[in-house]
């Protein structure tokens, strides 16, 4: 009896403990059944789905349970691949306006070296908040000058940031911009034209001397020495002068998304757009150039009075229509959450549920390169994936179930476990 | 003779200058989401002069009378927004912790494009109000999204009450304490603020009627700010108080009831959830945001279930915008009380209709599609909780301000097409910044301010 009530007391303080923290995650082989699979490259079909070591083992029709595995019935329900954010502050910021919570923007116009994922907090309270609504992977970004830092894919579970590490780092770079960067801005013109020239040319100085360094670099490789300075900034930049990463160049104004285009052709640079917010008014130079696009927020307000009011739906199935590889970003933190209706939004104004849903699953993938391991419902693909009673886009929709490297991750979040305790607060008034 | 038609045209211009343009709108076979009687499929909707006149099956109107055909399409009451910043030239008078003598009315923008990109989205009314950087701000204005006019007077709704901003926890602290090194620099002090302020209006008001009663002889000194606490004490004022924390909503309840102040209608109230039970039975209003958390400390321990575990606790409940972005789908906001809580249809929509009306005291007026009420409609092509909704027209006082179709040809007044002048924002959401806090950074926190700051409300 003693040895029950211990059992008792030690359960109840465990609870009390775990108030407003998420249940652990399951790992193990899962088999989940009779599903609609969502497959985004395959097309969609009835069957079943075998997650084991993290991957999904197989895919289709699985008569037979392997010994030890659990079996979850889901007639009825659907299945689609984990959802990519290409461009969030997912873990780097806690608190809005508490900087000491905040960890993606250093000193200095000049510092790509910066690392994302250095300072991705793994317990961030929005990290939950984000996976239960289906997504499972994210950029982590920093801000700040002409080269902020460096950002990192990550998967929303994990308990060190090299655990979450999802295979994808991507230098940053502001293009120099001409427009106004908010109501406050009152510059003037001319010294918009200044400032944005003056950016400019540092960053061309920048580079000059970025492919400079890469010449003696490679000499001294070549040569089998050993350099003896120290340039963490200039070595950043090293894999994108070589042409061996992309370099994601954040540009939203037509004007400078052309001056950008340029710019990428004559440095001959490996190149990701990322905002984008007037693509819809250049897209033939866009098409042409190839470069990949991540844009959003959609759910934005349009980028200039002129603008039709709802130019910001429409901006990412304008530039896919055009031919343009479109990914789909959300811009935020503690509201990443809202990228299935960003994506909701791009479908209803123009680009479609289908093109829409690849905008947030296999384009991002390819443009990370790690399209052999994300983005779809394929045998040996990782086990990122989320069940569902309906179209994940719409509002109403519930995410029963989310798989994450084949972690089993509970539907808990910090909004939930407040839902749980306060729908029927007891006491009420009266105690 | 000449005096006569002096006189007629005297008259004539009165009557434009004080008469509200209205118009007559049948609008057929729709299907009908009336709010306050059910869903009516395959009906009708006719208003006259402004007016929902019949509502039913096969109505005609007479052949001067604008007919649409809302065939498969959605017909609901306008949206109301109880909290917006849009169509407001200024929005905080931050230089001193009560100052109650102001009225964002007297700086309305009839011109702000923002008011067309809300009717884009079905919203018909906004409480355009005052910031939240004093504990007792301005007065605020329930206006009519009626764009199209250079007159600041056409946006304001006709004998729409009063109601006023008040302001707990962190921006009058910032503002004041930190800012300005005065009272309140805490929760405490915000209390105090109120019962200062209350206080000094009850012998305000004692002091004009001992001198109205001849009692004394002497009349006290004029103070618009006192007229206008007294008017709250009077219960002629809806307070509409910013606030986020449990323990701060329960203070201003007390504060109120010991003053005898009734009216209230607390926004944001990220944490009204977890007093739920207090706020019913004071009789408190919650206009809330769909998903908003984690922007500042004292919304970090938020849940987007905050909507739905307050309409389950009885709490007449309001999800509102605060930003000229949101404001352009509050439909959409108002759906995500589905994914967070399964609130019905019906229970969702009026969180955006009738509930906000409500709350701003023109429930009577607006907000629900019955007869007698202002022809205010929003359609859309799809059930406006559906994400794939697209806003199709929206009427006010039964004249079309928004028409998907006739976009292109270019419904907005104030811009510029050819683009003589680049108004072009780099920052996604710019102009949608702090417009809560608008008029303090630029004196107090400027170095924030250029920092790109997220939202600060």
């Amino acid at each position: 009896m003693k040895a029950i009530n211990i059992i008792i007391a030690v359960l109840l303080v465990t609870c009390s403990i775990q108030a407003q923290m998420v249940a652990k995650s399951q790992s193990g082989t899962f088999l989940l059944k009779n599903a609609l699979l969502h497959t985004v490259t395959n097309g969609t079909m009835k069957g079943d789905i075998l997650i084991k070591d993290g991957k999904i083992a197989d895919i289709g029709s699985i008569s037979q349970a392997e010994a030890g595995s659990t079996t979850i019935e889901l007639t009825g329900k659907h299945i689609y691949p984990g959802m990519i954010d290409g461009g969030t502050k997912l873990g780097l910021s806690e608190v809005g306006s508490v900087s000491l919570t905040q960890d993606y923007r250093e000193l200095g116009d000049f510092t790509p070296h910066m690392q994302a994922l250095t300072a991705v907090n793994p317990n961030s309270v929005s990290i939950p908040v984000t996976r239960t609504n289906g997504v499972t992977t994210v950029i982590a970004k920093t801000e700040g000058g002409l080269f902020p830092g460096t950002a990192a894919l990550i998967n929303l579970h994990g308990y060190t940031p090299q655990q979450m590490y999802a295979g994808f780092k991507g230098v940053q770079m502001n293009f120099p911009a001409t427009g106004r960067r908010g109501r406050w801005d009152r510059r003037k013109d001319e010294d918009i034209k200044k400032d944005s020239e003056k950016a400019m040319k540092k960053m061309n100085g920048i580079w000059k001397k970025a492919v400079q360094y890469a010449k003696i670099d490679s000499a001294a490789t070549a040569g089998k020495k050993k350099r003896d300075d120290y340039n963490p900034q200039m070595d950043a930049l090293l894999p994108i002068i070589n042409g061996e990463a992309p370099l994601m160049i954040e540009v939203n104004k037509d004007k400078d998304i052309k001056a950008a285009i340029k710019w990428v052709a004559e440095n001959k640079v490996n190149a990701i757009f990322t905002g984008v917010s007037e693509g819809y008014r250049v897209t033939k130079e866009l098409a042409e150039s190839g470069v990949p696009v991540i844009t959003g927020p959609v759910l934005s307000i349009p980028g200039r009075r002129s603008a039709s009011y709802d130019i910001s739906y429409k901006n990412a199935g304008i530039m896919q229509k055009a031919g343009i590889k479109v990914a789909i970003r959300t811009n935020e933190t503690e509201n990443v959450r809202n990228l299935p209706f960003n994506a909701g939004f791009a479908a209803a104004y123009g680009m479609g549920v289908e093109e829409a849903l690849k905008a947030v699953t296999i384009i991002p993938a390819e443009i990370f390169g790690v399209a052999d391991q994300l983005g779809s419902l394929e045998k040996g693909k990782v086990a990122n994936l989320f069940i569902c009673d309906g179209d994940p886009f719409e509002t109403k929709t519930q995410v029963e179930h989310l798989f994450i490297e084949g972690y089993k991750v509970p539907i808990e979040s910090r909004h939930t476990l407040l839902y749980d305790e306060f729908l029927k607060r007891d006491p009420g008034v009266d105690k | 003779m000449k005096k006569y038609i002096l006189s007629l045209c005297a008259m004539m211009v009165a009557f434009m200058v004080t008469a509200q343009e209205t118009g007559s709108i049948l609008i057929k076979n729709g299907t009908v989401l009336t709010i306050t009687d059910g869903i009516k499929e395959n009906t009708d909707v006719l208003i006259k002069n402004g007016k929902i006149s019949k509502i039913g099956k096969n109505l005609s109107a007479d052949r001067s009378t604008q007919t649409v055909d809302a065939t498969g399409q959605f017909v609901m009451p306008g949206i109301v927004d109880a909290h917006s910043h849009i169509a407001l030239e200024t929005v905080n008078e931050a230089t001193n912790p009560v100052t109650s003598e102001v009225f964002v009315g007297d700086g309305l923008d009839p011109q702000d494009v923002a008011i067309y990109r809300a009717l884009a989205g079905g919203v018909t009314i906004s409480h355009a109000m005052h910031g939240s950087a004093n504990a007792i701000g301005g007065e605020c204005e329930t206006i009519k999204h009626r764009y199209g006019t250079w007159d600041p007077d056409d946006l304001r709704m006709e004998n729409a009450p009063r109601t006023i901003k008040f302001a707990l926890g962190e921006n009058p602290i910032r503002v004041h304490g930190e800012g300005r090194n005065i009272t309140p620099s805490t929760r405490m002090g915000v209390e105090q603020v109120f019962r200062s302020a209350f206080s000094e209006a009850q012998l305000y008001k004692k002091a004009w009627g001992d001198f109205n009663s001849k009692k004394t002889r002497t009349p006290p000194h004029y103070s618009r700010r006192m007229e206008t606490l007294v008017d709250i004490l009077d219960g002629e004022i809806i307070i509409h108080c910013h606030s986020y924390r449990a323990d701060e909503l329960l203070m201003l309840m007390n504060v109120l009831e010991d003053y005898g102040v009734s009216r209230l209608c607390f926004q944001h109230v990220n944490e009204g959830f977890k007093v739920a039970p207090e706020l019913a039975k004071f009789g408190a209003g919650a206009s809330v945001f769909s998903d908003w958390w984690a922007y500042k400390f004292e919304v970090y321990y938020s849940t987007a279930y905050n909507a739905a575990i307050l309409v389950r606790n009885g709490v007449v409940t309001s999800i509102n915008s605060d930003s000229g972005e949101l404001i352009r789908h509050l439909y959409h906001e108002a759906a995500k009380t589905q994914r967070y809580g399964d609130l019905t249809d019906n229970e969702a929509l009026r969180l955006i209709t009738i509930n906000p009306a409500t709350q701003l005291g023109i429930g009577d007026r607006v907000g629900s599609i019955e007869k007698g009420k202002d022809g205010d409609i929003a359609i859309f092509s799809a059930h406006p909780l559906s994400v794939y909704a697209i806003p199709q027209m929206t009427i006010v006082d039964g004249i079309v301000k928004f028409d998907l179709k006739n976009d292109p040809q270019d419904m907005r007044i104030d811009i510029d097409p050819e683009e003589k002048f680049d108004d072009s924002f780099i920052n996604l959401n710019a102009e949608d910044e702090e417009r809560c806090m608008q008029d303090v950074y630029s004196e107090l926190f400027l170095g924030e301010t250029n920092s790109h700051a997220g939202h600060r409300h």
